[in-house]
């Protein structure tokens, strides 16, 4: 048990943010212990919007359960349901036609272009900024439509099936994208001339939790928090999936390792991903939508792990089939978690004004945690 | 020297602010950008895409016959029962009896719009329909009956 009142033998305050705070986006309970305003410990307390995910998976059968993971990480969706195809496809060797993969990875790429723009946008409310994020959003709604238009949701979208996607793209989906290609260049440096720059945000932002590359690998995080820390971790170069070792992209690398890498990686992430949607939107080849696949599908007993590299960071589905129809066990490691690990040892000897901050340069998304 | 950077770093903090500022500045005066849709005022106007999910629904022609044959299709690919298929058995002209649906239950509380029954439906007798305004007052309301009050099967549907 952790003590939630009070204060230590010390004298130090304990401190509770949250599980119902603004600042952290979501039932998380942070039980702070402070001197005076420096923090001694952050500790998570968890389990505020457990559902047993994996529990409920054990129950659904290999089309059904890939709805359930959009509510995890409901900002990167898409790739989530991706990780959960693709693990179905790896164990019945199932052949995803061309198109279908193109579609994936370009619904994927929007995805993480939304879910870096919401973020954006909390991350300099955090800070006190607020109108950077109707900037965000505005952007961010253009993706929802397209989305909306296609997939017929804007934010668990459920466009997977093993074997390809459950429809053919929208007549105007490649016009459409194409003008958010054009408008989104043209918004993007408003982004760094209205935050990126500003005075005030950078230095709350450097030198305010940093961690170093040797420690954020041992806390096991991953994706841009990793990154931020000089570390290559993306899964999309290291361990291809679909067609990304075909494409031409670089892994965005910042050596900072403090709050102000973090969000450089994913204000250039942004870049990266839009440069991987202006090579296929063009290059969508015709053919199939949906691999033909059998009405009921057994995995046949064995393990299966599969990786896919989410906006947060490296998300990996491990599953035991006994042979039926459903999985008999079924883990999900997620980035969140990791990432979350490492706030602690980030936030000791800082100011309690910085957790705030520290938190939203992790990106954290609760149910994601929880699960 | 560390006078003048230190005037120099006042000068480039206040000229960061105002960067920043300016783009401010334009959005406020520059309505032509403005985005906000006038919800609830454009209902009239307001048009959803083709494929959003919005709920199902079983389409009837102007004989009050639908393409639904009861073959529980949709209820075993639903993941979390909401849809709950209540077949009869019909006596046909020549006296033989035939599996017809009674009554397709649809829980609109319970479902979370995945697309599975509709795709899962060999007859294509349910579709997604574009509606979103579905708070009421009673949860009961929000479980449907699907199929028309004396419907029938269309005919040449197996």
């Amino acid at each position: 048990m952790i003590e939630t009142v009070g204060s230590t033998a010390d004298g130090d305050l304990i401190i509770n943010i949250g599980p119902q705070h603004p600042a952290t986006h979501g039932v998380l309970h942070l039980v702070v212990t402070l001197h005076g305003e420096t923090i001694k410990k952050v500790e998570p307390h968890l389990g505020y919007i457990h559902r047993s995910i994996e529990k409920m998976c054990e129950s659904l059968t290999y089309r059904q359960y890939i709805y359930v993971t959009s509510r995890m990480d409901y900002l990167s969706s898409h790739i989530n349901n991706h990780a959960c195809s693709l693990i179905v496809e790896k164990g019945l060797q199932i052949e995803v036609p061309p198109r279908a993969q193109v579609i994936r990875v370009l619904m994927d790429e929007l995805t993480r272009i939304a879910s870096h723009e919401l973020w954006w946008g909390a991350m300099a409310m955090d800070l006190g900024a607020f109108t950077p994020f109707f900037h965000a959003f505005r952007e961010r709604e253009v993706i929802n439509d397209i989305m909306e238009e296609t997939c017929g949701a804007r934010l668990t979208m459920n466009y997977l099936l093993p074997g390809g996607v459950l429809d053919d793209i929208h007549p105007n989906f490649q016009r459409k994208v194409k003008d958010f290609i054009k408008l989104f260049k043209s918004k993007i440096d408003e982004y760094d001339e209205m935050v990126t720059g500003n005075i005030i945000f950078q230095s709350r932002m450097k030198d305010v939790g940093y961690i170093s590359a040797a420690d954020a690998i041992s806390f096991g995080c991953s994706g841009p928090t990793l990154r931020g820390s000089g570390v290559s971790c993306d899964v999309r170069k290291i361990y291809p999936y679909e067609i990304y070792d075909k494409l031409d992209f670089e892994e965005v690398l910042e050596s900072g390792g403090d709050s102000f890498a973090r969000y450089m990686v994913r204000i250039r992430e942004m870049k990266q991903s839009i440069r991987i949607i202006e090579q296929l939107i063009d290059n969508i080849p015709e053919g199939e939508f949906q691999a033909k696949t059998k009405a009921v599908l057994k995995l046949p007993k064995g393990e299966f792990y599969q990786r896919v590299e989410t906006a947060r960071g490296e998300f990996g589905i491990y599953i035991v089939s006994e042979g039926g129809t459903t999985p008999y066990r079924i883990k999900f490691r997620s980035p969140g978690f990791s990432n979350l690990s490492a706030l602690d040892h980030m936030a000791r000897g800082g100011k309690i004004g910085d957790l705030v901050a520290m938190m939203g340069t992790l990106d954290l998304v609760i149910p994601d945690i929880d699960r | 020297m560390f006078l003048v950077n230190y005037i120099k770093e006042i000068f480039g903090a206040l000229k960061s602010l105002m960067v920043g500022m300016r783009r401010t500045l334009f959005y406020f005066t520059n309505h032509k950008q403005i985005i906000t849709e006038q919800y609830p005022d454009n209902r009239a106007t307001l048009k959803l895409a083709d494929r959003f999910k919005g709920e199902v629904v079983m389409p009837h022609d102007e004989n009050n016959e639908h393409r639904c044959t009861g073959c529980t299709a949709c209820e075993l690919a639903c993941p979390n029962g909401t849809i709950k298929v209540v077949t009869k058995f019909d006596i046909t002209p020549e006296g033989k009896k035939k599996k017809a649906i009674d009554k397709l239950v649809y829980h609109l509380e319970l479902c979370t719009m995945c697309n599975l029954c509709i795709t899962a439906c060999p007859s294509d007798a349910i579709v997604m329909a574009q509606t979103f305004e579905h708070s009421v007052f009673d949860r009961n309301q929000l479980t449907k009956v699907l199929n028309k009050e004396g419907s029938k099967i269309m005919e040449g549907i197996e």
